[in-house]
């Protein structure tokens, strides 16, 4: 980007905040100056015109200070912008190394750190489900390069697959999470076998009305699923036979009496805590492994030119649908995990805004970097859960962030697009 | 036999609706090659703006049916359209040359911000409509089962078969249809010629957004409830409609959204309306594995 040396034209900067005022004004004027009001004794209409004043005026101000800020920080901030992008762009493989190792230190030592709460860990705790589904949905998205919609689907499986097999049959929390995550893949390989020759964005259609579909079963089968209603009373995961209980079930021992501390429901936050940490670490770890498998390379291959792939012998269908599935089943051990914690599931934790919000976090950390998710997560998750108390704003900020970060950044916070092996120097063609 | 007849009107009533959301999916697709994720929502916002429009004509104290109706189609189509403009500009514009992804999460976003806003500035409940167009005629009656088209059932077939007539016609002679044409196949070599693709571009959102304002307009009639959640669904099933009916190709969006609006009426007349979206979706799996390009879409080839 080139820093213009010219001086702020202030008369064209008014004109433009002027005109963007006027589309505020457009657009304010039906729905946010009059007001839809629905009673029992029908409908009707408030007029609150004064609405559209100040939508005007807060979109002129706004555009002005835009306008602004880019003139006299612009050039400033586009040669940092530039800087970052190449560090990030060539951070060496150390570097993340440690940054990555950094980061686990915190994540374990931080139910002992000071500043945490009960809150705080719950919060970290729904923010490592997010991690871990990212993580599961960038092996489809990132690796293979295969746009998936419907993923809380297959989170919903595992999720289902756990409540229903410890409800009817009493099946432990240990026993269930590689169940789930097998159901899942299965419903991975399920729907992928018919629709992974289509391209990329028919696959992305056809996964969404799978989540769909998946999501109305749920809520129509009643005898089963306990229909919108959900199912409850779903039993916690134990610790090697330990349960987190204040009194231990008829025959069980509890966690507190066979270490002989005093019960607290701290224990059992804390464990939940580790718990998905330690399912968040294997996804990472065997993401990073499969990469440098051959299925992993041929994911990577495919991604970047499926003619290629082919015309190399590699088989398409087959590299697809192993993604598909492995990114299955960890959204499977991911929902059984959910339901555990929960204690009650219901169809509702599976629309399609999470398929969106997890889909988002692999877009938004950049594609395929196992850390830009975390930091996705943490934004996109983590940020909003602190300002619950402005539920119905938090949303439009939420839908506002992800067109924002877009716009500033379409590669991604952390871009890392860089093929996992290559051959020889990067830019040097290969004699 | 009877009761087929009456599946079939109501199934060509709700197709028409998801036709005209179709077109908008289909020409946003054709010419920039992105799924207009929030085109549901902005479906929704032009429902939203009829029923505003009809309760402020109320107050007007406008009671002559034909006029109200006039006047809140163009109130809605005009308001909408700037609410389509909006979105290409502020969303989707400066991501014209991003990664293929980009786009879509940003379209995700602007649906989210949709839904919400017209929640927080209207409230979530439901909003009803007293039925205004009333009546209907008897088509056929066999003794036990009456068979009728409503007045507004003919209304919406004949004013959406008007509309896709003249906007089949304005793509085939105007200047502004030779625009998006050319846009489609080289928006390089387009823009080479002349042709001003970010206005084509921004003229294409509109319209699309016009047309959904029409099917909003119409829907609220119909079923005479909305509320801000009603642009998911029915987006989803008009963008099935347009790939159903190979997306990109006009008839094909029209055709798409008859059949999914046929097989949803059928469905829920003869086995379950419980399991009718169902039913849509996994339509359209079958026939994206025997024609992966849609009923009327040209085979795609494959280039290196």
């Amino acid at each position: 980007m080139i820093a213009s040396p010219a001086r702020l034209d202030m008369p064209a900067a008014l004109r433009d905040a002027g005109l963007a005022a006027l589309v505020a004004a457009f657009l304010a004027f039906p729905l946010l100056g009059f007001q839809l009001d629905a009673s029992a004794r029908g409908l009707a209409l408030n007029v609150r015109l004064v609405w559209v004043l100040y939508a005007a005026a807060a979109v002129f101000a706004g555009r002005l200070f835009f306008t602004l800020a880019l003139h006299s920080f612009g050039p400033a901030v586009s040669a940092a912008f530039v800087r970052q992008n190449f560090s990030s762009r060539f951070t060496p493989q150390s570097t993340r190394y440690v940054a990555g190792i950094v980061m686990i230190g915190f994540a374990l030592a931080l139910p002992f750190a000071g500043f945490a709460d009960r809150n705080l860990i719950d919060k970290a705790t729904l923010i490592l489900i997010y991690v871990m589904l990212g993580w599961g949905l960038n092996i489809v998205v990132g690796l293979a390069g295969l746009l998936d919609l419907g993923y809380v689907a297959f989170y919903a499986v595992g999720a289902y697959s756990y409540a229903l097999l410890s409800s009817y049959f009493g099946l432990s929390f240990w026993i269930c999470l590689p169940l789930a995550g097998l159901f899942a893949a299965a419903f991975g390989i399920a729907l992928g076998f018919p629709v992974l020759r289509l391209r990329g964005d028919y696959l992305a259609i056809v996964t969404l009305g799978f989540g769909e579909i998946v999501r109305e079963i749920i809520i129509n089968w009643q005898e089963v699923t306990g229909g919108p209603n959900g199912l409850s009373g779903i039993a916690r995961p134990s610790f090697f036979g330990l349960e987190m209980l204040p009194v231990a079930r008829d025959g069980g021992v509890t966690f507190a009496d066979f270490f002989n501390i005093a019960y607290s429901p701290d224990q059992r936050i804390i464990f939940l805590y580790y718990l998905i940490l330690a399912l968040a670490l294997f996804t990472n770890f065997f993401t990073l492994r499969m990469r440098r498998l051959p299925i992993g390379r041929a994911w990577e291959a495919l991604r970047e030119d499926e003619i290629a792939c082919r015309s190399l012998g590699l088989n398409p269908t087959m590299i697809k649908l192993s993604a598909f599935a492995i990114g299955a089943s960890f959204a499977g051990f991911a929902g059984s995990f959910f339901a555990a914690r929960q204690n009650f599931i219901s169809p509702e934790s599976f629309t399609f805004i999470e398929s969106a919000i997890i889909l988002a976090i692999v877009v938004l950390g950049g594609m395929g970097s196992q850390i830009g998710i975390v930091l996705a997560a943490v934004l996109l998750v983590g940020l909003p859960e602190w300002f619950r108390d402005m539920a119905e704003f938090r949303m439009v900020a939420f839908g506002a962030a992800m067109v924002l970060i877009m716009v500033w950044r379409p590669q991604g916070l952390l871009a890392h697009r860089d093929p996992t092996i290559r051959l020889g120097d990067p830019g040097k063609v290969p004699t | 036999m009877a009761y087929f007849l009456q599946q079939l009107i109501n199934g060509v009533t709700l197709g028409a609706t998801y036709g005209l959301i179709a077109i908008g999916y289909t020409m946003v697709y054709g010419i920039i090659g992105m799924i207009n994720f929030a085109h549901g929502d902005i479906y929704m916002i032009g429902a939203f703006i009829s029923l505003v429009g009809f309760m402020l004509l109320a107050t007007f104290g406008i009671t002559s049916v034909p006029l109200a109706f006039f006047l809140v189609l163009v109130f809605a189509m005009f308001f909408t359209g700037v609410y389509g403009w909006t979105v290409e500009r502020v969303a989707y514009r400066p991501l014209r040359h991003a990664p293929r992804l980009a786009p879509l999460i940003s379209a995700i976003g602007v649906s989210i911000v949709l839904q919400n806003f017209v929640q927080l500035s209207q409230g979530a409940r439901v909003k009803p409509l007293q039925p205004m167009i009333r009546g209907a005629y008897e088509v056929y009656n066999d003794g036990s089962f009456q068979v009728t088209i409503s007045y507004l059932q003919i209304m919406i077939i004949v004013l959406t078969l008007a509309l896709m007539l003249a906007f089949t016609l304005m793509i085939r002679f105007t200047s502004l249809g030779r625009a998006q044409r050319a846009a489609a196949q080289d928006m390089t070599m387009a823009a080479l010629l002349g042709v001003n693709v970010d206005r084509t571009i921004s003229a294409t959102f509109v319209i699309g957004a016009m047309l959904a304002a029409v099917a909003g307009l119409m829907v609220t009639l119909y079923y005479g409830v909305i509320d801000f959640y009603i642009g998911f669904i029915v987006g989803i099933k008009a963008f099935t409609a347009a790939v159903l009916g190979g997306i990109g190709s006009l008839p094909g969006a029209m055709l798409g959204g008859m059949l999914i609006g046929l097989i949803e009426a059928f469905w829920s007349g003869y086995f379950s309306i419980e399991y009718k979206d169902v039913a849509a979706f996994s339509i359209l799996v079958f026939v994206l594995i025997f024609r992966p390009t849609g009923l009327l879409g040209r085979p795609e080839i494959e280039k290196v």
